[in-house]
């Protein structure tokens, strides 16, 4: 390559490729090309992939393809270097749309004429610049509204497992979740990563039923996309979510399932990139990785519009310690964890409000947010709920009778918890009093010197003594 | 200077044939972008170099400046209130520059040009100084002096001196003459964050660090210029727990490292502190806060370099002799940015992927802390909490393992504890703390002469509780003999009456010296006087119930303020009426 002609002109031409192995391309001869520059490589075909710069010398680019590189044929493939990094058309106009893993139409339209092109990277938020999320989203699920509250621009996971209703109850909490005071509707943005189309199906007829579909734009990578896209999708998603809340001030909603194929994905990378696995084969960088895509959710200050993320996961064996879950807990604001004995014991939602948590809860319930007996009865019900569990084993071994008569309290105000508290209808949509109400219900199976969470002044007020009825 | 041009990048990893010579871990900007990096490694007429911003659209060609300087802080008045990312840029001012998104290739400078601070002069003309002594100082807040300290390789005579009066940190305030000439200082210093600061020499500690958190204070307690370690797995409460110790803890200074974790954590402070009041000052908790913010998506070299300088700040303000407390959440990121920097490098993996010299790295970081006479003569020291996110909250993994060798305390959390909601989920039975012994007298000269064994009788019945349980699991508590029930009951209170401390509740969130012995006594009175009466053959059934005080005395801990301990003597009175009532039965 003579070194007189300008880069702007060698971004157009097109080069041969020398090597191909796993998801990447050795392109020699080039110059001018930068770190993680977006690469457009035409096949013999004339079919498309998309690809970047995985690391680039004076006279080489390593090259990863998106999509995969089965097909690829280094004589007859061509690389063009775009001199941009990856950018994405984004525009409100894809509200209503459905779209691949890459971000193109699936619905046989044309895409819209984007507002912006912006990086799918997107960049860091400044900490100085955020506002500290507080408002409530009210759900109408018991398990989530008392006990693990969701906050407007937070970032709160399902774990789950497979063949249990993680998909079920995101549907119904992106259906029913609305604000105290307002009625701004969601703009809600799907993404979906290596996920059966029977899955992707259901969450499409759940948009339409609720006449949501206008306010809602799908990616859907399926199962038998390739699996690279996969690291692809949930980056376009999020670059359309910033533009619509920081740029248009909508509030939106982000629901991207399966995070465990994302991660799968990116360890197919790693190991085809040759770099040192840490634990179970996953890169070393999955948090700075996860973190990246985590971390684009929140409100800037000065802006109307948030980002809140609800990332769905299934853990391999129903292993919360499997790295996937264990890094998505370490970045995210909380985690709403489901329960394979719960689902078998016919509840639903199965929440297992122990090992769920709500990290910003603190700041958007109590007086002035939901009701003042709020935090101290959410702490009650789970130290309770805890107690519930060392009674359960006990009896496992000395059997149900043996137990001590405040022990056998303990056993009734379990299944009552269970069933009547943190079971509901898919349909069901509970307010706020409700579920506080059906808390206090359930605690009052407790004797009140049991409840030493609550003051007294609580107790008085909420306390439902079955002695004076 | 331009010293060479870029041949390679991967990430955060740049190679660069050199021009001209360049040092080991000297600053370097990195193309037009003049993007701030730092020199791994020198073979040849190739360097490697980190780069602390995103690296994306440089290409090789582009040009790389030396600074003929090692990656350095600055330091002066203006460093307390403020955040600044992890190679001190200050984020407020580049959200001014760049919007809420952080962009590349802006830089402000770390402490302000413009603003004119109050000096003071502490010499005159003719005194001999030595490396380290003061010369003048600075009102920096309403409760801190700044004091201008001449720097650690230098001594001399003033040979002039500016007047009292308003100046901006930049402007010529002292002149020296010393052995190598002339010497003019400001107030404003730099200094290589990887160096420790010299000091003359190390103290032992003998001072405890006063956290206001009970399970700390009594059983767990760290001494000022100590080192500790908080292991647990996500929503254990590291978090809560680092904030809570930089929010209450009587240091003077706080330095807070929020180093690869959540953007809206380190808003919660920003939002959180200044509005929260110091219990020593009355002032605002934001007065004697310096942050440093490298979130998790921010980049990845950078927040390896977040926890130098921060402990460089926190080193130079021990250096005016102050006791500064750093917090660093989470080393573990730290670990995982040297591990992506290594594997870039292609260094040979040791354990989990992490380079071999991880441990000495965490040595020489945990070794900065200390109690220590300043170069100047005065006592100054700093603490060091480190967090640690092992995964799968296993603490047998590389940075746990060696991170407790280098600590002397470890506040091990416990995810069963953090489900049941007992916070903080301290593990009484795995946690440690080297500095009982060293801290002791001081407890007994300052706050109760009993101190060390109060905690020692309050461990032993924790400790009889673990083995009763393991026996009550098999068989039920109630066929367990009465006193063991009582020991039971008796554990069960001091967990939810003093263990637990929540965060969360304006009253109970601190507690005071005095409030946190007087709790304690209270519950060592009630398990000795109980144990006589069921001795005599009293049922434990009668004291659970008759003595209707226990809810009353697990919510002591929220409903006692901390300036009226005396309410715990009341309520003690109260529990002796009934004990007397019910021991009388028993002739006990
Ligand atoms: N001392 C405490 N008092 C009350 N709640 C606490 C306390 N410590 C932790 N928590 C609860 O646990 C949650 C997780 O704590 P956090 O410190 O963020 O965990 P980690 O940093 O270990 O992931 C908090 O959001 C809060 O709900
Ligand atoms: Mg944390």
């Amino acid at each position: 390559m003579s070194a007189d002609i300008p880069d702007r002109l060698i971004t157009k031409l097109y080069r041969g490729v020398d090597e191909v192995y796993g998801s990447i391309l050795g392109v020699s001869g080039v110059s001018g090309v930068a770190y993680n520059e977006d690469v457009e490589i035409r096949l013999r075909d004339g079919s498309l992939r998309r690809g970047h710069v995985l690391a680039v010398s004076e006279d080489k680019a390593i090259v990863e393809v998106w999509t995969g590189t089965s097909g690829i044929e280094p004589e007859s493939a061509r690389a063009r270097f775009t001199g941009v990094p990856l950018q994405f058309g984004v525009s409100v106009e894809l509200l209503g749309r459905v779209m691949n893993g890459s971000g193109e139409p699936l619905d046989g339209m044309a895409l819209p004429v984007s507002d912006v092109m912006a990086d799918v990277n997107g960049a860091p938020i400044n900490p100085t610049e955020r506002e500290y999320p507080r408002d409530l989203i009210i759900t109408g699920v018991s398990a989530i509204d008392a006990t693990n509250t969701l906050i407007r621009g937070q970032k709160l996971p399902i774990f789950s497992g497979s063949g249990l209703p993680h998909n079920e109850l995101a549907a119904q909490i992106a259906r029913q979740a609305h604000l105290k005071h307002s009625d701004e509707p969601f703009a809600v943005i799907f993404a979906a990563m290596g996920v059966r189309h029977d899955d992707a199906e259901y969450f499409r007829n759940s948009f339409e039923e609720s006449g949501a579909q206008s306010s809602t734009a799908m990616f859907l990578n399926l199962a038998d996309d390739p699996p690279m896209e996969r690291i692809l999708t949930p980056h376009l998603a999020l670059t359309l979510a910033e533009h619509l809340a920081f740029d248009l001030e909508m509030h939106v909603l982000v629901i991207m399932t399966d995070m465990t194929n994302y991660g799968e994905a990116l360890r197919e990378l790693a190991s085809q990139r040759g770099e040192v696995p840490s634990r179970k084969g996953y890169p070393g960088y999955l948090y700075s990785d996860l973190a990246a895509l985590y971390e684009r959710t929140g409100i800037l200050k000065g802006k109307r519009g948030s980002i809140t993320q609800m990332p769905i996961l299934t853990m391999p064996n129903d292993d919360i310690s499997h790295p996937i879950p264990d890094l998505t807990g370490y970045i995210t604001e909380g985690q709403i964890v489901l329960s394979r004995d719960m689902h078998l014991s016919g509840i639903y939602p199965c929440i297992n409000v122990l090992p769920s948590l709500s990290r910003l809860m603190k700041d958007g319930i109590g007086a002035g947010f939901t009701r003042e007996d709020h935090p101290a009865l959410a702490d009650q019900l789970y130290a309770a709920y805890a107690r519930v569990q060392e009674v359960r084993s006990l009896a496992a071994v000395i059997g149900e009778e043996e137990l001590a008569s405040a022990d056998r309290n303990y056993l009734a105000f379990g299944e009552a918890f269970e069933r009547n508290f943190i079971g509901q209808k898919q349909t069901e949509a509970r307010s706020v009093d409700e579920t506080l109400d059906l808390g206090w219900r359930v605690l009052s199976l407790l004797p009140q010197e049991e409840l030493t969470r609550i003051n007294t002044q609580d107790l008085k007020l909420h306390y439902v003594d079955k002695s004076v009825n | 200077m331009e010293v060479g041009k870029i041949t390679w990048i991967s990430g955060p990893v740049v190679k660069v044939r050199i021009s001209s010579p360049l040092q080991m871990l000297e600053q370097v900007e990195v193309s037009d972008m003049h993007l701030v990096g730092e020199v791994l490694s020198i073979r040849g007429d190739e360097a490697t170099i980190q780069v602390y911003e995103e690296t994306e659209g440089i290409k090789p060609g582009a040009p790389v400046y030396g600074s003929g300087a090692p990656l350095a802080v600055e330091l002066g008045p203006g460093l307390i209130g403020r955040i600044f990312d992890g190679i001190q840029r200050p984020l407020k001012d580049l959200a001014a520059l760049s919007g809420a998104f952080i962009q590349r290739g802006f830089t402000a400078a770390p402490l302000s040009r413009e603003t004119k601070w109050h000096f003071s002069p502490s010499v005159s003309i003719g005194t001999a100084l030595t490396p380290g002594q003061v010369w003048g100082v600075v009102p920096e807040t309403a409760n801190l002096q700044h004091r201008l300290m001449l720097p650690p390789n230098v001594s001399g005579t003033v040979t002039w001196l500016a007047n009292e009066g308003d100046y901006t940190i930049d402007t010529p305030l002292v002149k020296l003459s010393t052995v190598q000439g002339e010497v003019t200082c400001s107030m404003l210093q730099r200094w290589p964050v990887r160096q420790p600061r010299p000091i003359r020499e190390r103290v032992a500690p003998s001072e405890p660090l006063l956290t206001g958190q009970r399970v700390i204070d009594i059983l767990f307690p760290i001494a000022k210029g100590g080192t500790a370690a908080i292991p647990g797995g996500f929503g254990a409460g590291k978090t809560v727990l680092q904030h809570a110790l930089a929010k209450w803890s009587d240091a003077d200074i706080v330095v807070y490292i929020g180093c690869g974790e959540r953007g809206n954590e380190m808003t919660d402070v920003l939002i959180e502190f200044p509005k929260l009041q110091d219990p020593r000052t009355g002032r605002s908790l934001m007065e004697r806060t310096i942050l440093v913010a490298n979130t998790s998506n921010m980049p990845v070299a950078a927040r390896e370099a977040s926890i130098y300088t921060g402990i460089t700040l926190a080193e130079y303000y021990r250096d005016m002799g102050y006791a500064v407390a750093l917090m660093a959440d989470s080393t573990s990121r730290w670990a995982e940015a040297l591990r992506e920097v290594s594997g870039r490098l292609e260094e040979m993996p040791a354990e989990e992927g992490f380079p071999a010299y991880l441990p000495s790295r965490l040595a020489a970081f945990y070794e900065r802390a200390g109690r220590v006479t300043t170069l100047a003569g005065n006592t100054g020291s700093v603490t060091v909490v480190g967090a640690i996110s092992p995964p799968s909250a296993d603490f047998s993994e590389p940075v746990t393992q060696h991170t407790q060798r280098f600590v002397r305390v470890f506040w091990a959390l416990d995810k069963d504890l953090a489900a049941a909601r007992h916070f903080p989920s301290i593990n009484w039975l795995s946690s440690y703390s080297g500095y009982r012994d060293d801290i002791s007298a001081w407890w007994g000269a300052h706050q109760a002469p009993d101190w060390q064994d109060l905690g020692k009788q309050m461990m032993a019945i924790l400790q009889q509780e673990s083995s009763l349980l393991d026996i009550a699991k098999l068989v039920g508590q109630d066929t367990l003999p009465d006193m063991e029930r009582f020991i039971l009951l008796i554990a069960r209170t001091i967990k939810e009456a003093f263990l637990q401390q929540n965060a969360m509740d304006p009253v109970d969130a601190y507690s005071s010296p005095a409030k946190q012995v007087a709790l304690v006594r209270l519950l060592l009175h009630i398990y000795d006087r109980g144990r006589k009466i069921i001795e005599q053959g009293c049922p434990v059934g009668r004291l659970q119930n008759e003595m209707d005080l226990w809810p009353e005395i697990v919510r002591a801990r929220a409903t006692v303020p901390n300036d009226q301990p005396e309410l715990l003597q009341e309520l003690r009175t109260r529990v002796d009426a009934k004990l007397n009532v019910i021991g009388k039965d028993y002739g006990a």
